[in-house]
């Protein structure tokens, strides 16, 4: 059939003689009579865009994607490179995955439903709470989903959102998107040593407050110690407690139904995705109580014909499309894929797997900012806190300067103040890190 | 049973097709679950560096309990769900308004590429690849669009609706006009229109469409007043036809102070056509996980970009990308990230989903100006081809990439899962609701004309059985009709919820 394959896209297979066959019935002479377009909205302009082969773009792609320096990079606060499995990717691209839509046909889409029922069951898990979604967009948009639940479920005539002041500032800004359609005002508590300042906290909280936001590990790597308290803050006012984490941290630290908590958000592609220039999946979890406001999609057990246990998207008058404007929330296409690869990283991993992880990303960056704290010029880390695969180091030095000469040494870390640098060891090698170390050494000398 | 009955077509020279799809039954049950295949708990003691947690007790959660698996368990669970599966390279998956396009597998190759993992605070100086590739396809959707801006950040088409409605709020703000408070949409719009405008604090005016199928504009006339912040729109619409006064359209809504905004769901059929820009929108959304292929992934990721005219570039999320006038030592190009003046700020806590729009761009450099034309040539042509076809009533046209069949006395769900016997998968149902039990069908460019005959023979098998075959059905898929209403009545939303179940 290439042969004499006759139309300008290599993905449209039909013959000349397919083309006349299928005019013919359609009773055209040709395709351009079926365009119903007004000459004057017509277009007869180019975009002048080339075509190409297969390979030549691939070439292509390739050699601007070459342009990217390949450095090691100690980078986190919020995106996160581990390794994931190599079954992660060879099953995860089976293409009856990777190209089916969403399952509004359940009884030909089982395969999906079964492996999202078992990532929501996985965040329960790791949760503690009754119902999670089967993904938001990214950590920032679930904060912001979040947000708008309170804004719905709230006893309190109150309308203030309090967050902590070492929010990643794009988490606020989305934040602050989502809730422009709703009487809520965003507003800061303080940190003191990298974490919640509970004083300042319980001196800002009073009937007024819809929702307390807090995370851990924080931007700044740090386990947030105060959580019950915070839980127990909320509740006192009859505000939602949201906190931010993510399957591996909470593979060890605290359950958050056990601090209080009500929702759950975070980035769970911290599990199935390499690095990924920052595109993610929205962890939404929640309790029983709100399942009827929570947004996005749920997929649920039922029966079939035979009896047997079948699965299936349910509760789905929540959502736009049968909602409208009354909808709990506008998402439609989700993170589907990655919630698959999430939840297939994780079943490689295992329990044990995971906690070892946990562990291990305690200790290497206990480890690392012992042997930087040792150099001369140096002092990490900065607060004085338990962390989790990242801290933040102070260095005489202008930070700035110090991470420019670090790059140059195909180091990449984040500069977080003035003589802050911060950095995360998850997914990097012991040997990078030796190397790391002493590049550190060298530019701080 | 009616499973092996012969071809219900007139069609004697168009094989049957069937289709069985994998099904696993283990004592009386199908494929079980991980945690039915192994649970194991872990706990997690002492504060003790050797052997213990690195943390003190108070910090740490008592246990975890996940399955434990093997390597090879876990390839044939993930397998065999996978062969539980209907995608686009297992047959036709003609839904309307969703563009399921195959997806080419070179784009995959292009997107596991070492060097597209990267991490979003890199400095601009060492990640000028991906700049490069997100300017390029700032400028190629621009150019397709006929916009003068985009923004690349929204994660999915609704995330891009909400840019635009945002950007509006914005735009009328700066303008003094802040008091607009009013969204217009189509009756027979997308859900997401509604849903996105709300999001945004706008009340929604919903517009009945004509007796033709299209805008009516003395309703819009109606509905315009000076509260009108925006107009959503889709063209073709939802039931395939072009707006075909959408020029009128445009000056209305210009004319009442409102943009108009376009919802790219429907851009297959306009490729190198006609330009939403030409015809007077001022905002508009790509939905490239159907105009350019991107893998739909079972629900997502997609991407949503937003192009708009230069008086709305202010106003896009931050950052965007651009040329510097100076080139690097070497003679090339440098990009640089910058925030537009008017910033509404961020929509998404990086830069939306970049591998989904790496695969765009590979696609969109692929095809060149003459396989996108002909990506919405052949749409159209197969669109038509195919309704030609089936014996359902097609009662609005003329339609471009899309057409909304009416089921008649026949329940248009049940028409569904009986196509599905047939190898197929179904068309949209039961919407846009201006169809009585419509069969909203887009076959997209991709298929052959034998593949539009055998859909074509399964949509008139079904036109041509009873509805005890209907009701009945499926039968061969993996799992027989599914209770809804239990479902949703009693909800068991993950496996613990089983366990208390049962």
């Amino acid at each position: 059939m290439h042969g004499s394959h006759a139309t300008g896209s290599p993905y449209a297979p039909y013959t000349e003689e397919d083309r006349t066959a299928m005019l013919e019935t359609v009773g055209a002479e040709a395709v351009d009579e079926l365009f119903d377009i007004p000459a004057d909205v017509r277009f007869n302009g180019r975009f002048d865009i080339d075509a190409r082969t297969e390979r030549e773009t691939r070439r292509l792609v390739r050699s601007m994607l070459d342009r990217n320096d390949d450095v090691t990079e100690l980078l986190g606060r919020g995106h996160y490179g581990y390794y994931v499995p190599s079954l992660v990717d060879h099953l995860a691209d089976r293409s009856e995955f990777l190209t089916s839509y969403t399952q509004y046909q359940p009884e030909v889409s089982q395969g999906f439903l079964q492996a999202l029922f078992e990532y929501q069951s996985l965040l329960v898990e790791l949760t503690g709470l009754e119902v999670a979604n089967c993904s938001m967009y990214d950590a920032a948009t679930a904060l912001g989903e979040a947000a708008t639940l309170a804004d719905r479920v709230r006893d309190t005539t109150g309308r203030r959102v309090l967050v902590p002041e070492l929010l990643r500032e794009e988490r606020r800004s989305t934040l602050e998107n989502y809730v422009a359609g709703t009487d809520l005002a965003v507003e800061t508590y303080p940190v003191a040593d990298g974490t919640v300042d509970l004083a300042g906290l319980t001196d800002l909280v009073d009937d007024g407050v819809v929702m307390i936001y807090a995370e851990s590990p924080t931007v700044r790597g740090t386990i947030e110690e105060d959580l019950e308290a915070i839980g127990d803050l909320a509740a006192d006012t009859e505000a939602l407690f949201v906190l931010g984490s993510d399957p591996v941290a909470l593979s060890l630290l605290e359950r958050p139904v056990d601090v209080g908590a009500d929702v759950v958000v975070g980035d769970a592609s911290v599990l199935g995705l390499p690095t990924s220039y920052g595109m993610g999946l929205g962890l939404f979890a929640t309790r029983a109580d709100y399942l009827r406001q929570v947004p996005g999609r749920l997929v649920g057990a039922s029966e079939d014909a035979t009896d047997r246990r079948a699965f299936t998207l349910t509760l789905q008058t929540r959502e736009q499309h049968i909602r409208r404007e009354r909808a709990t929330s506008n998402i439609c296409t989700n993170q589907a894929w990655v919630a698959l690869r999430t939840a297939m990283h994780a079943a490689v991993l295992g329990p044990s797997g995971l906690v070892d992880l946990a562990e291990r990303d305690v200790r290497r960056a206990r480890d690392l900012a012992a042997r930087l704290d040792d150099l001369v010029g140096v002092i990490a880390p900065v607060h004085d806190r338990h962390h989790l695969r990242e801290f933040v180091a102070r260095v005489d030095q202008p930070a700035r300067a110090v991470a420019d000469a670090l790059e140059k040494r195909g180091f990449a870390v984040h500069v977080v103040g003035d003589h802050e640098i911060q950095i995360c060891i998850a997914g990097v090698s012991d040997e990078r890190i030796d190397g790391f170390v002493a590049a550190v050494e060298e530019v701080t000398r | 049973m009616s499973g092996d009955r012969p071809d219900g077509s007139d069609d004697g020279d168009v094989p049957q097709s069937r289709y069985d799809q994998a099904r696993y039954v283990e004592n009386g049950e199908y494929e079980p679950l991980l945690s039915e295949k192994d649970l194991t708990r872990v706990e997690i003691s002492g504060d003790n560096d050797t052997d213990g947690s690195p943390l003190p007790d108070d910090l740490t959660r008592d246990s975890l309990e996940l399955p434990e698996l093997s390597e090879p368990e876990l390839a044939r669970h993930y397998t065999r769900l996978s062969q539980m599966i209907y995608g686009i390279d297992s047959g036709p998956y003609p839904l309307g308004s969703c563009t399921m396009k195959y997806n080419p597998t070179f784009t995959e190759d292009v997107a596991a590429l070492p060097s597209a993992a990267v991490h979003p605070d890199r400095t601009e100086a060492s990640v000028q690849g991906t700049l490069e590739v997100l300017y390029r396809l700032q400028d190629y959707l621009g150019r397709i669009g006929g916009m003068d801006a985009v923004t690349l950040q929204p994660p999915a088409g609704a995330a891009g609706e909400f840019v635009g409605i945002r950007v509006a709020a914005a735009y009328h703000e700066h303008n003094g006009e802040g008091h607009r408070d009013e969204v217009i949409v189509p009756e027979s719009a997308h859900g997401t229109n509604f849903a996105s405008a709300a999001l945004g604090g706008y009340d929604v005016v919903s517009l009945p469409s004509d007796d033709d199928g299209r805008v009516d504009l003395e309703a819009l006339e109606a509905a315009l007043s000076e509260d009108t912040a925006a107009l959503m729109l889709t063209n073709p619409n939802t039931l395939g036809l072009f707006e075909r006064e959408i020029t009128t359209i445009a000056d209305m809504v210009h004319e009442a102070g409102g943009l108009l905004y376009y919802d790219g769901a429907n851009l297959n059929a306009l490729l190198g056509r006609a330009r939403p820009g030409d015809m007077g929108f001022d905002v508009m959304h790509y939905n490239v996980h159907k105009t350019f292929a991107t893998p739909h992934g079972g629900g997502g990721p997609g991407a949503g970009p937003v192009g708009v005219v230069s008086d709305l570039a202010p106003f896009l999320p931050a950052p965007r990308v651009r040329e510097r006038a100076t080139e690097s030592p070497a003679g090339e190009p440098v990009y640089e990230r910058f925030d537009p003046e008017h910033t509404i700020g961020k929509v998404h806590g990086f830069d939306g989903n970049w591998l989904v729009l790496l695969k765009a761009f590979a696609y969109i450099a692929r095809l060149g100006d003459e396989g996108l034309a002909d990506a919405s040539a052949s749409a159209v042509l197969n669109a038509n081809y195919l309704a030609e076809r089936i014996e359902y009533d097609v009662p609005y046209g003329p339609f471009h990439h899309e057409f909304v069949a009416s089921a008649g006395e026949q329940d248009a769900a049940d028409v569904a899962k009986r196509m599905l016997d047939y190898g197929v998968h179904p068309p949209t149902t039961k919407w846009p609701e201006i169809v009585p039990e419509a069969l909203m069908t887009e076959p997209t460019e991709v298929e052959s004309k034998d593949t539009l005959d055998r859909l074509a023979a399964a949509f008139n098998a079904v036109a041509g059985e009873d509805d005890d075959a209907l009701e009945t059905a499926p039968e061969r898929t993996t799992a027989r009709r599914i209770d809804q209403t239990t479902a949703a009545r009693t909800p068991r939303l993950s496996w613990q919820a089983l366990e208390d179940d049962a």
